[in-house]
């Protein structure tokens, strides 16, 4: 089946800085592709040029089957934006903005109220339906963007950093309304900075850096390829430092030493692995303060996938 | 969930066979979101509502009384009612400003123009709300110099007119709003905008004659638009000859109007793709 999103060497600039240097992209139906990457990295440009609002310096992405530069009025009748920051009115109650949206997406008045009724008893927003929106709290207002989306029952859907600013609880909530949507049927890409939000949602992980995607993979194969947790060894005396990363330069997932802090650090895959490093270093006579295992971060992505690029 | 598939099936839009969607639809519920907006900051509703009557007020009585209207022969009451009328929908009016920078600056027109509408109706919604919500404005305002006591000696064709010169301010005045709203940055410096159309008609023949002006100021006052507009007001409001004024004044409006609804067009584009 051809992709529901689809983009080949997309360039952007504004003015002198270029934003984006050659995006590629393909996203099958029905599946998640997650855009992980920092703040300025290209996200939302990419975002912003599939979703018709922008028009690219070269290359050419199709939506849904259609050229978002020469088909943008089909383009928009396929998607849905809900993006970075709030896109509905806050003067309107809940419903009010349903029900404009549905009406602008060209449903009859009947359809359009029934519809922004279902909605908001799907997003749980029924008992705030008929309060202004500005006395929402931010969970509800990400629900409430993304019920705004979903009013044409889009079969493309682009999610910019759904989920940044929310506490833990509304994002869980986020979550399971997305992954309803998946199963449903509905294409989405989400642009996040967090991995493991990439995780647990994801198809793919296509992770962007300076405008260019520097990894584009399924959630394991990437994990693999970073390890899925970082141990982090702090020595006693800095000193040893040399010998300890000779020492577990064997394992797999290389050492990164860091002198000012005597700290080793190193991908490991299972806890056998944390057992061989202690025993190895226990053995040799070098003494250990600290030892932290903690999931990797999107810099632990970056510096493996940019150490794996050199 | 299985109510909010994405199969083609179970699309809403196409379900019923039928797209509802006109331009002229979109551009009307677009209007009356910008016209319950409007009704619900009641900060700005009221001012808008209450500036107009106060002003009137501080006219015919604080100044009415010191104010000499030259040799027009009017009564100052009179004199000033139709300036009134322009100053305060000219001044709702050029809050038009504000609002367009606002939701220039906001996600919303993000969403507004990844859905499937022509994108000129957005500006264009906050132009036809505001000449909606200012025509009643000045209507109050009149009916405020009436219980003062003004008293207009019009024909049912002079008030017909007197509704098209006054709706035609404040379209030419909202249509300006749009191009300051499109052209700055920020709020604050669109707010700007209302000061000016507040300001531009104490420098007119409006609220003392242009005669006892000092000789730059007058020739200023005798040539700017507002001049021509308040003389066809007074003319048709109070029976008077209005020689050349409703000319002038119908070409002002016509130019403002022309020159600045292709200005927002381009400017709402160049807006809308960087």
């Amino acid at each position: 089946m051809d992709a529901a999103i689809s983009a080949r060497g997309l360039t952007k600039a504004f003015g002198a800085t270029r934003v984006l240097t050659g995006v590629d992209l393909a996203v099958a139906p029905g599946t998640l592709l997650a855009l992980l990457g920092p703040n300025g990295s290209g996200k939302t440009t990419t975002v912003r040029i599939l979703t018709t609002l922008l028009p690219a310096d070269a290359g050419a992405a199709t939506v849904a089957g259609h050229d978002v530069r020469r088909e943008g009025a089909a383009v928009r009748r396929s998607i849905g934006l809900t993006a970075q920051h709030a896109t509905v009115d806050e003067l309107l109650t809940g419903r009010e903005n349903l029900e404009l949206f549905a009406g602008l997406h060209h449903l009859s008045g009947p359809e359009g109220r029934r519809r922004a009724a279902e909605l908001l008893e799907r997003f749980e927003l029924a008992d705030a339906a008929n309060r202004r929106v500005g006395t929402y709290s931010g969970g509800m207002r990400r629900r409430l963007d993304l019920a705004a989306s979903m009013v044409a029952a889009p079969r493309v859907l682009f999610l910019d950093e759904p989920t940044t600013g929310l506490d833990p609880r509304s994002r869980a909530e986020l979550w399971s309304v997305i992954r309803e949507l998946l199963a449903a049927g509905t294409t989405i890409l989400l642009t996040t900075q967090y991995l493991e939000e990439a995780d647990q949602l994801a198809d793919r992980i296509a992770v962007i850096n300076n405008g260019r995607i520097v990894a584009d993979d399924t959630p394991d194969a990437l994990k693999r390829q970073t390890g899925s947790e970082r141990l982090l060894l702090r020595l006693e005396r800095p000193q040893d430092l040399p010998r300890a990363g000779a020492l577990l330069a064997r394992a797999e997932g290389g050492p990164h030493l860091d002198a000012d802090a005597g700290e080793v650090t190193m991908a490991i895959r299972d806890p056998e692995q944390l057992r061989h490093a202690l025993a190895r270093l226990h053995e040799a006579g070098i003494g250990v303060d600290q030892v932290e295992l903690r999931t990797p971060t999107l810099d632990d992505v970056f510096f493996e996938l940019t150490k794996a690029a050199a | 969930m299985s109510t909010t598939t994405a199969t083609a099936g179970n699309h809403p839009a196409r379900a019923s066979g039928v797209d509802h969607g006109t331009t002229g639809g979109d551009l009307g519920r677009l209007v009356v979101r910008a016209l319950r907006r409007e009704s619900r900051r009641l900060d700005a509703l009221f001012i808008n509502l209450a500036l107009p009557v106060g002003i009137m007020v501080v006219f015919v009585y604080v100044f009415g009384g010191a104010i000499a209207t030259g040799s027009s022969g009017l009564s100052y009451i009179d004199f000033v009612v139709p300036a009134v009328l322009l100053l305060s929908a000219g001044y709702g009016a050029a809050l038009t400003a504000a609002n367009v920078a606002e939701e220039m600056n906001e996600g919303l027109i993000d969403r507004l123009r990844t859905l499937p509408i022509s994108s000129w109706v957005v500006p264009t919604s906050h132009v036809i709300a505001s000449v909606a919500r200012n025509v009643v404005t000045a209507g109050l305002a009149l009916a405020a110099a009436v219980a003062l006591g003004f008293r207009p000696d019009a024909t049912v064709l002079d008030w017909a007119l007197v509704l098209a010169l006054v709706g035609g301010y404040i379209l030419a005045v909202s249509a300006m709003a749009v191009v300051w709203g499109l052209a700055v940055k920020s709020t604050q410096a669109a707010e700007a905008f209302s000061f000016i159309v507040l300001f531009l008609p104490y420098l007119s023949d409006g609220f003392v004659p242009a005669e006892t002006m000092p000789g730059v100021l007058r020739g200023f006052a005798e040539h700017q638009p507002i001049t021509p507009l308040v003389e066809t007001a007074r003319a048709l409001l109070l029976d008077q000859p209005i020689g050349n004024a409703g000319w002038i004044a119908a070409a002002w409006l016509a130019a403002a109007v022309v020159i600045s609804v292709p200005t927002a067009a381009v400017l709402f584009r160049r807006r809308t793709t960087s």
